[in-house]
C-alpha cells in the first residue's frame, strides 16, 4: 500500500519517539495525528483502530500496527536496520533491550510525583553510568567499529544514539568516562539522515513539559 | 557450536519460562543452572557473563544471550516459528507483545506489597477479560484457523496458552466467555510437543511460591 505511514500519538515524545528516530534514519517521510483530546482517542477505540486500547498506533503498509517493539522491529526489517543475518539481528534485539530498558526511565520520569523526582533522577544517572554505557562503550572498544553490530548502521545505533541524547539532557557531562560514545555520538549525528532528524523544524519533539503531561493523563484518564 | 541451550535462572518461572515453553514447543532439549546464591550471581557479572546485569541468561549458539524479548525473538526465527514473511512477522510480535504485558502482570504479582496485592489481582481479571482475551478470540473467529498467524504455529500461539493457563491458575472460570480460547487452548494442549511439556517432570515450573520470592530478592538485592 503507498503512502507516508502515519503516527497516532500526543504531541511529545514518549513511546513513540524511538520510531520518529527510526523512520528518519532511514529516510522514510511520515505523517502525524495529534492526539489533544479524549473524544479522538475514544473514536481511535470504537473504530477498532487500537488492538490493545493503546497507543502508539502506526498505520503503514496497509496495517493499523500497535506496540511500539513490534512497530520498530517492522521499520528495522523493511528498511535494512537488523543486520545481515540472525547473529547480526540477535546482537542488535538485546542492544535494543537494554537502551529500551533506560529509555523507559525517562519516559516515565515526568509522570512522577514531585517528590520522588530527584531520587529517580539520581537512579537514572546512576543506572546510565553504572549498568547501560559501560556495556556500550565495551562493545565498540572490543571491535573498535563505528557502530555496534556488523559495521552498518543499524536499529540498535540509532536507539543508542537517542538514549545518550536523552541521558545528556538530564546530565550534561554524563559522557565524559565514556571516550568512544562521545566519538559514537559524533559520528552518528553526523549521518545525513540524523544529522536532519536532529536540525529544529524537524519531527524530532522536545524535552516533555507540563502541558504535555496533562494532555496525556486527561486523553487517557490517568 | 554443538550442544543444548543452557538456562541460567532462578528455580522458577519468572522472565524465563516463556523462554522454557518456546523451547520445549519447538521440540529442543535444554539444561537449566539455577541460582540460588548471591554469589553465583556476583560472579555471573564478573565473568562479564550478564551485558546489563540481569537474568535470563541463555547459553546459546557461541552466543551468551540476555533481554528475554532478544532471546526468545532468536528461538522463534531459529525453530521457524516466526512466520514466513514480514507481515505474519509483525503480526506474530505485536501479539506476542500485548501477551507480555498480560504475562508481566501475573510475573510482578508475587513482587508487589500485600496491601496492592487484592487491587493488582482484579486488574490482572480485567484487561485479561476485556482487553487481551477478546483480541485473540476475535482473531481465531475472524479466520477460523487453528492458530493465530498464518494457519500454522508459531511463537504467538506458544505464549498465548502459557499466558491462559497462567491466569487461569488464579481465575480459573477466566475462559467462560471464549469459546474460540477453549478450543485454542484444548488443541495447543494437545499438541505432542506441549502435552509432554505439561506433564510433571517437565521443566516447567509451579507458580511461584514465598521461597522463590524470598530467593529472588536475596540474589538480586545488595
Amino acid at each position: 500500500m503507498a503512502g507516508k505511514p502515519k503516527l497516532y500519538y500526543f504531541d511529545g515524545r514518549g513511546k513513540m519517539e524511538s520510531i520518529r528516530w527510526l523512520l528518519s534514519a532511514a529516510g522514510v517521510e511520515f505523517e502525524e495525528q495529534f492526539l489533544t483530546t479524549r473524544e479522538q482517542y475514544e473514536k481511535l477505540l470504537h473504530d477498532g483502530s487500537l488492538l490493545f486500547q493503546q497507543v502508539p498506533m502506526v498505520e503503514m503498509d496497509g496495517m493499523k500496527m500497535v506496540q511500539t517493539r513490534a512497530i520498530l522491529s517492522y521499520i528495522a526489517a523493511k528498511y535494512n536496520l537488523y543486520g545481515k543475518d540472525v547473529k547480526e539481528r540477535a546482537l542488535i534485539d538485546m542492544y535494543v533491550g537494554g537502551t529500551d530498558d533506560l529509555m523507559s526511565f525517562i519516559i516515565k520520569f515526568p509522570f512522577l510525583p514531585a517528590e520522588d523526582k530527584e531520587k529517580e533522577l539520581a537512579h537514572i544517572i546512576q543506572k546510565a553510568t553504572g549498568r547501560y554505557f559501560p556495556a556500550y562503550e565495551k562493545v565498540l572498544k572490543d571491535h573498535g567499529q563505528d557502530f555496534l553490530v556488523g559495521n552498518c548502521l543499524s536499529w540498535a545505533d540509532v536507539h543508542l544514539l537517542e538514549a545518550i541524547l536523552m541521558v545528556e539532557e538530564k546530565k550534561s557531562d554524563v559522557l565524559s568516562a565514556f571516550p568512544r560514545l562521545q566519538a559514537f555520538k559524533a559520528n552518528i549525528s553526523s549521518i545525513p539522515a540524523i544529522k536532519k532528524f536532529l536540525e529544529p523544524g524537524s519531527q524530532r519533539k522536545p524535552v516533555p513539559d507540563d502541558k504535555y503531561v496533562e494532555t496525556v493523563r486527561k486523553v487517557l484518564r490517568m | 557450536m554443538s550442544g543444548k541451550p543452557k538456562l541460567i535462572y532462578f528455580n522458577g518461572r519468572g522472565r524465563m519460562e516463556p523462554i522454557r515453553w518456546l523451547l520445549a514447543a519447538a521440540g529442543v532439549e535444554f539444561e537449566e543452572t539455577f541460582l540460588d546464591t548471591r554469589e553465583q550471581y556476583l560472579k555471573l557479572i564478573k565473568d562479564g557473563s550478564l551485558m546489563f546485569h540481569q537474568l535470563p541468561l541463555v547459553e546459546i549458539d557461541g552466543m551468551k544471550m540476555v533481554q528475554t524479548r532478544a532471546i526468545l525473538s532468536y528461538i522463534a526465527g531459529k525453530y521457524n516459528l516466526y512466520g514466513k514473511d514480514l507481515k505474519e512477522r509483525a503480526f506474530i510480535d505485536m501479539y506476542v507483545e500485548g501477551i507480555t504485558d498480560l504475562t508481566n502482570m501475573i510475573m510482578m504479582f508475587p513482587f508487589s506489597p500485600p496491601e496492592a496485592k487484592e487491587k493488582n489481582l482484579a486488574l490482572i481479571m480485567e484487561r485479561a477479560t476485556h482487553r487481551y482475551f477478546p483480541v485473540f478470540e476475535k482473531a481465531l473467529k475472524q479466520h477460523g484457523q487453528d492458530f493465530l498467524v498464518g494457519n500454522k504455529l508459531s511463537w504467538a500461539d506458544v505464549q498465548l496458552i502459557e499466558a491462559i493457563l497462567a491466569v487461569e491458575e488464579k481465575f480459573p472460570a477466566v475462559l467462560s466467555g471464549f469459546p474460540q480460547l477453549q478450543a485454542f487452548k484444548t488443541r495447543m494442549s494437545n499438541m505432542p510437543v506441549i502435552k509432554k511439556f505439561l506433564q510433571p517432570s517437565s521443566p516447567r515450573k509451579p507458580p511461584p511460591d514465598d521461597h522463590y520470592v524470598a530467593t529472588v530478592l536475596k540474589v538480586l538485592t545488595e
